[in-house]
């Protein structure tokens, strides 16, 4: 066992877990989703811990998620956006993250513009460091949870069929959902414009489907991607109508399937875009059940990567029950 | 040198030194007697909610109902607490221990909870679940039933119900098997071989 535990010091993305520390996670997961459902939705479990949320690019979402799994594990809890700190004023990231851990961090939750920016920070600071999406590498609590409410409706992720539709170039969820399925043995396929396909996607081991009516027949769930216009510096796709016209998922496509699939989308949908919505509102659909559990795994993620200090575990030994 | 690992789920499958303190059938006796002091202390059913601390003491709470029910003909509601996120020595312990599943669907506010644990030693674990169910409700009185009292406690905790107490030294373990989880319904004593 390593010294910090089960995960190690960090959780910069899912390409470097196994299965077995995937599957740790999911399952600590589980119980956290109680906590939740309380009328009091917090334990004392991280008390006297502090963590910073260092967001360097915008988010609702994700930058709530963390701070209410924070808040409910009774964690002390700070928010750092890039506007309005001295990032603005040209300090690089190391600086900002040495400044804060003279105060007494104890770890550091980052999403940045730059693919690595959490690998970088994590090799040079103390805390433990989580990585909240990099550029376009990696968002793993964002894969994980998309893993856990899979897990929640097929009662497993071994052989079931996963296809991730739409922008997978510009999409670190994607290539944190292909590391991660497929490390718990489920078949994963793309399906979005060529353009919109990184040159070396025969290398990730999936299947990729040129039309989305093949990917409909042969799933048995859809991740819908957001179209990331904010990355499009060039022309990508013809027009948003097209790529709704071509790609889109839609009702009528849906029934045209052989069974119902269950419909995930990591958010915020461009409604009318890549997906319907009726389809988004639809019985299948499972966003927001996503969001749900997406605190759930973030508070495992959380519990599993704190404090653990095995050298005052040998102080302890004896207490038992 | 004896080593059998320390952990409480873990029961070693051959120890080399090992009493038997109560067989299955000495273990039910006890299980229906503390049963009947629960409802005399309660003065009968009413509002009386039972909550077993994960694991082994989730499936004493199981049988306590069900003697409850043999003798009352009363469903006596029962819940699970997963004390984990309540420990005080979580900074110190590496790796994370296991969070099992707390399911306590009743409103306690009023009610008499008695909390129910396989064995009642430090009173640490006592205390993080008056903690934890702190954070549900607000119970009329909370009771404490404990199949093994084995003393040494660090906390000012006491039980109201026990099946057996004994003197345990340091260098000894007390394990509680049940049926579901072990195969059998015994309480053994083994040495750890680290005293």
């Amino acid at each position: 066992m390593s010294a910090a535990g089960a995960l190690g010091k960090d959780l910069l993305g899912l390409e470097d877990l196994s299965g077995d520390q995937i599957r740790l996670i999911l399952d600590t997961a589980e119980p956290f989703k109680e906590i939740s459902e309380r009328a009091i939705k917090k334990v004392p479990t991280l008390r006297g811990s502090t963590i910073v949320n260092l967001f360097f690019e915008a988010s609702t979402r994700t930058r709530v998620s963390f701070e209410f799994a924070e808040k409910r594990l009774s964690a002390d809890t700070v928010n750092v956006a890039s506007s309005g700190s001295s990032v603005s004023k040209g300090e690089t990231l190391v600086d900002t993250a040495r400044n804060l851990e003279a105060m007494r961090i104890d770890m550091v939750v980052i999403r940045h513009g730059a693919s690595g920016a959490a690998r970088f920070l994590a090799e040079r600071i103390e805390s433990n460091v989580i990585n909240a999406g990099d550029g376009t590498h990696e968002h793993p609590t964002q894969g994980l949870l998309d893993m856990l409410t899979l897990r929640d409706n097929f009662g497993r992720l071994d052989g079931i069929k996963v296809c991730i539709c739409g922008d997978v170039l510009h999409s670190r969820v994607a290539r944190s959902n292909i590391w991660g399925l497929r490390k718990m043995g489920a078949e994963v396929a793309v399906c979005g414009p060529r353009s919109l396909l990184p040159n070396a996607i025969g290398e990730f081991g999936v299947t990729v489907f040129e039309h989305i009516e093949d990917a409909i027949q042969w799933a048995d769930a859809l991740n819908i991607l957001r179209l990331q216009l904010e990355r499009m510096h060039a022309g990508y796709i013809p027009s948003l109508r097209e790529y709704n016209r071509v790609f889109g998922v839609s009702r009528e496509r849906l029934e045209r399937a052989p069974k119902d699939l269950l419909i995930l989308h990591p958010g915020p949908m461009n409604r009318g875009v890549e997906i319907d919505s009726d389809v988004a509102d639809g019985p299948h659909s499972v966003i927001l059940d996503q969001v749900t559990n997406g605190v759930a795994v973030r508070m495992a993620v959380l519990y599993l990567l704190a404090g653990g200090r095995p050298e005052l575990a040998e102080a302890a030994k004896g207490g038992g029950r | 040198m004896l080593e059998i690992s320390v952990s409480a789920d873990h029961i070693p499958a051959m120890p080399t030194r090992q009493t038997t303190v109560l067989d299955a059938r000495a273990m039910d006796r006890a299980l229906r007697r503390m049963a009947d002091e629960i409802v005399e202390h309660n003065d009968g059913t009413d509002d009386l909610i039972i909550v077993g601390i994960q694991r082994r003491g989730v499936q004493l709470a199981a049988r306590l109902v069900s003697h409850i029910k043999d003798r009352e003909s009363v469903d006596v509601p029962s819940g699970a607490l997963d004390i984990t996120l309540y420990r005080d020595d979580l900074q110190t312990v590496g790796p994370r221990p296991v969070v099992g599943p707390t399911d306590l669907p009743w409103a306690i506010d009023g009610k008499h909870v008695v909390i129910v644990d396989d064995v009642l030693y430090t009173g640490r674990t006592v205390r993080a679940a008056l903690d934890e169910l702190a954070d549900f409700g607000r119970p009329r009185r909370i009771g404490l039933a404990v199949l093994i009292d084995r003393g040494g406690r660090e906390l000012p905790i006491q039980p109201d119900v026990v099946g057996k107490t004994m003197e345990i030294g340091g260098g000894e373990r007390i394990d509680v098997m049940v049926e579901e989880l072990d195969g059998k319904d015994a309480v053994v004593v083994a040495a750890t071989g680290d005293a």
